[in-house]
C-alpha cells in the first residue's frame, strides 16, 4: 500500500516537472507597426519574468506576468527602426524582433537654394522637401509634394513632385525679372514657406555722362541695368577713372537710386572710363580747369 | 677676501650699466648732444624725436620759423588716431645735400616702426648756424582746416541677420556671398615665390574674403600654404575687385607644379562710406632714386579714416597682374582734404608695367 503511494507521488512530482517543461516562456509581437501607436506584446508561460525592450531610441526593463498580454506604450515606439523584445524567466529567454514604421506624413523639411540667384539663370533654384511623421521620421513611401512658386512679376505656378524614399526635390530656373520669390512646399495640410531673392546679373550697356558743377566735374551714370532691364542694386560698386594731365584719379563709388555718381578735379583734358565689376563702359573726354 | 667679494660684486655692477649705457646710444647721445655740426644737430634732434623728448627736441629747433610746439608735436607725433599715433621711430639715417658756411640740409630717412609693419619716411631738413651751435628749421606745419559743416551721408548700410540656432533642421539661411578670382599669376622674387592678382565679389551683398594659396611639387605633395594676410581688400562691396598678394618667403618656382587656390567668402556687415578717391595718381622717382607710385587720398565722406592702406595692382601690356604693392599712410584722412600717399615699385615692375590700379582700405576707430 506504502509502496504503490510513493510511486503515484513520484509519477505526480514527475508529471508535474513534465508539464513546466512543456509550458516555455514565449512572446508574440506583431511584425510591424506604426510610429507613435502603442500595442500589446502576447505572452505564455507561468509565472513572473523580465521584459526588455530595445529600440533606436529605446531601451526599457520592467517585470510582467507570464500569460498576461505586455502593453507598449506610444511613447516607446515612437522612433521608427528595428526594435527587439525579449522575455526571461529564470534561464528560460525568448525573444522576437519587429519593425516600426513612420506615421503618417506630417512634417516637411524644406531646403531652398540659393538664397539669391541672378535672374535668367537656368537650373539655378534647388528645392528639396524631406517628408517626415510627426516624430520626426522619415517617411520612406511615396508621398505628393506640391512646390507652389509665386514670383513677384509673374503669374503663380505649382509642380507637383512625388517623394521618393522621403525626399521631394525640383530644379528650376530663375526668372527673367529680379525681385523676391516665394516658393512654399506642401504637404496636405503641412506648408513650409522660403523666399529667394532673384537679383540683376551683370551690368549691361553701362554708360556715364558729364556734369558739370562749380567745384569741378561731376560724373554720373545713366541707371545702371543687366541685359534685361533689371536695375542693379544700390550699393553695387562702380569704378569711375580719369587720366590727365595731373595723372590718373580713381574714384570707386556705390549705386545710388539706380545711378553711380562721382566728383573729380580734372587739369586740362581728360578721358574718363567707368567699369562695374568685370563689365566696362564707355569712354568720355572731358575737360576741366587749366 | 671679507672686502673682495662686495668689491667685485660693485666692479661688475658698474660694468654692467656701462655696457647698457652703450648698447642704449648713450654714446651716440652723447656725441650727438653737442650741436657743433649740422650733423650732430640733426641727429640730436632726431634722438629726441625717437625717445620722445618731444621738450628736447622742439628746443633744438630754429626760433625763425616760428613753429608752435603744439603744432611740431602733432606734426612729428601724428594726430586724429592715424598711424603715426600708434608708431615709434626705430631707425634713422642722414647725409647731408648741401652745406655751407650758415645753412645746409641733410637728408633724413625715418624708418617709424608700427603695429603693421615698418614705415618709411625721407624728409630734407634745412639747418642753420646759431652762433656756436646749429640749429634744425623744421618746416612750418600746415595742416588742413576742416570748416565747421555738415556732410550728409547716405550712403547704403548692410546689416546681416543670422540664423537661430534654436530653429529646426532645414530653417532657412541666407547664403555666403559668391566671389572668384578673376586672375591669378605666380612669379619669382629674388628671395621668394609670389602668387597675386584679383578677386571679384560678384554677389549682390557684402563679403569679407581672404585668398589662400597652396603650392603643391610635382608628386602632389605640400610645399607651403600661405594667406593673403593684410596683402587683399579683406571687405568687397559688390562688384568690387580687389588685388591679393600671397609670399611665400625662401621657395624657389621651379620647385613649384601647381598652385591651389582658395577663395574663402563670409558675409558680413558693411557700409558703403567712406568713398575715398583716389587722385592724381603717377609714377616718377623719389628723392633716393626709387620707383613710387604717388597720389592724393581725398576722403569724400564726413567721417575721420583714422588708418588707410593703398593697395596697387600693375599690369603689363597684356593685362596680367605682374605685382601688387602695398602701404599704409600715417596720416589720418580727414573729410574732403586731400592727403598724399606713395607706394614702392620694383625698378623691373616700372619698367614692365602698362596700367595699374590703386584702391583703398580703410579703417575708422570707432569711438567706446
Amino acid at each position: 500500500m506504502m509502496r504503490t503511494l510513493s510511486l503515484r507521488l513520484v509519477a505526480f512530482v514527475a508529471l508535474g516537472w513534465a508539464w513546466t517543461a512543456s509550458v516555455a516562456v514565449t512572446l508574440h509581437a506583431p511584425a510591424t507597426a506604426p510610429a507613435g501607436q502603442g500595442f500589446t506584446i502576447q505572452t505564455e508561460g507561468l509565472g513572473d519574468a523580465l521584459f526588455y525592450l530595445l529600440g533606436p531610441s529605446t531601451a526599457s526593463k520592467r517585470t510582467v506576468h507570464l500569460g498576461n498580454d505586455i502593453s507598449i506604450g506610444s511613447e516607446m515606439v515612437s522612433s521608427a527602426g528595428r526594435y527587439e523584445a525579449i522575455l526571461c524567466s529564470g534561464e528560460d529567454c525568448a525573444h522576437t524582433t519587429f519593425e516600426i514604421t513612420a506615421a503618417e506624413p506630417a512634417r516637411l523639411s524644406f531646403f531652398l537654394h540659393p538664397s539669391r540667384v541672378p535672374v535668367s539663370a537656368p537650373d539655378a533654384i534647388d528645392a528639396t522637401a524631406f517628408v517626415f511623421d510627426r516624430y520626426y521620421n522619415p517617411v520612406l513611401t511615396p508621398a505628393k509634394v506640391e512646390f507652389q512658386i509665386v514670383p513677384r512679376a509673374t503669374a503663380t505656378f505649382s509642380r507637383i513632385v512625388p517623394s521618393e524614399r522621403g525626399v521631394a526635390w525640383m530644379r528650376m530656373a530663375s526668372s527673367g525679372k529680379e525681385g523676391p520669390v516665394r516658393i512654399t512646399a506642401k504637404l496636405g495640410e503641412v506648408s513650409v514657406p522660403r523666399v529667394i531673392q532673384q537679383v540683376a546679373a551683370e551690368a549691361c550697356g553701362l554708360r556715364v555722362k558729364e556734369i558739370p558743377g562749380k567745384n569741378g566735374v561731376t560724373l554720373e551714370t545713366d541707371p545702371v541695368r543687366d541685359c534685361g532691364g533689371n536695375p542693379l542694386p544700390d550699393g553695387t560698386i562702380v569704378s569711375f577713372t580719369n587720366i590727365d594731365s595731373a595723372g590718373k584719379t580713381t574714384v570707386d563709388a556705390p549705386i545710388k537710386r539706380g545711378v553711380a555718381r562721382a566728383q573729380l578735379t580734372v587739369r586740362g583734358s581728360g578721358r574718363v572710363s567707368v567699369a562695374c565689376g568685370v563689365v566696362l563702359g564707355n569712354e568720355l573726354s572731358i575737360t576741366g580747369s587749366m | 677676501m671679507r672686502r673682495g667679494l662686495p668689491l667685485l660684486l660693485t666692479v661688475v655692477s658698474l660694468l654692467l650699466v656701462a655696457i647698457a649705457w652703450v648698447q642704449a646710444g648713450g654714446f651716440r647721445r652723447h656725441e650727438i648732444s653737442s650741436a657743433a655740426t649740422p650733423e650732430e644737430a640733426v641727429q640730436a634732434f632726431m634722438a629726441d624725436v625717437q625717445a620722445h623728448n618731444w621738450d628736447g627736441a622742439y628746443a633744438r629747433l630754429d626760433p625763425s620759423n616760428d613753429v608752435e610746439k603744439a603744432a611740431f608735436i602733432r606734426d612729428i607725433a601724428g594726430s586724429d588716431g592715424s598711424l603715426r599715433t600708434y608708431a615709434a621711430l626705430q631707425s634713422f639715417d642722414t647725409w647731408p645735400l648741401h652745406a655751407d658756411e650758415n645753412s645746409a640740409v641733410l637728408r633724413v630717412r625715418l624708418k617709424w616702426s608700427t603695429a603693421v609693419g615698418s614705415l618709411d619716411d625721407v624728409r630734407d631738413l634745412p639747418v642753420r648756424r646759431d652762433g656756436s651751435i646749429w640749429r634744425v628749421v623744421w618746416p612750418k606745419p600746415n595742416f588742413p582746416a576742416v570748416p565747421p559743416q555738415v556732410v550728409p551721408v547716405n550712403y547704403l548700410r548692410w546689416d546681416v541677420v543670422g540664423r537661430d540656432n534654436d530653429q529646426a533642421w532645414g530653417a532657412q539661411g541666407v547664403d555666403p556671398p559668391q566671389v572668384r578670382i578673376t586672375s591669378m599669376n605666380a612669379v619669382e622674387r629674388p628671395d621668394r615665390v609670389v602668387v597675386m592678382g584679383e578677386i571679384e565679389n560678384e554677389d549682390t551683398v557684402p563679403a569679407y574674403v581672404n585668398v589662400n594659396a597652396t603650392l603643391l611639387r610635382a608628386d602632389g605633395s605640400v610645399i607651403d600654404q600661405e594667406g593673403s594676410f593684410d596683402l587683399i581688400s579683406h571687405t568687397l562691396l559688390p562688384k568690387q575687385v580687389s588685388p591679393y598678394r600671397i609670399d611665400f618667403p625662401g621657395i624657389r618656382i621651379a620647385a613649384v607644379k601647381s598652385v591651389r587656390m582658395d577663395a574663402r567668402p563670409l558675409l558680413v556687415p558693411a557700409s558703403a562710406d567712406p568713398v575715398i578717391t583716389v587722385a592724381s595718381q603717377v609714377v616718377e622717382k623719389d628723392g633716393l632714386g626709387r620707383n613710387v607710385l604717388r597720389g592724393d587720398l581725398i576722403n569724400q565722406s564726413g567721417e575721420t579714416v583714422n588708418i588707410s592702406q593703398v593697395l596697387s595692382t600693375f599690369y603689363d601690356a597684356a593685362g596680367k597682374v605682374i605685382w601688387v604693392s602695398a602701404g599704409y599712410v600715417d596720416q589720418a584722412l580727414l573729410p574732403q582734404v586731400s592727403t598724399p600717399f606713395a607706394l614702392d615699385v620694383p625698378d623691373d615692375i616700372a619698367s614692365r608695367m602698362k596700367n595699374y590700379h590703386v584702391v583703398v582700405n580703410h579703417y575708422v576707430r570707432t569711438s567706446s
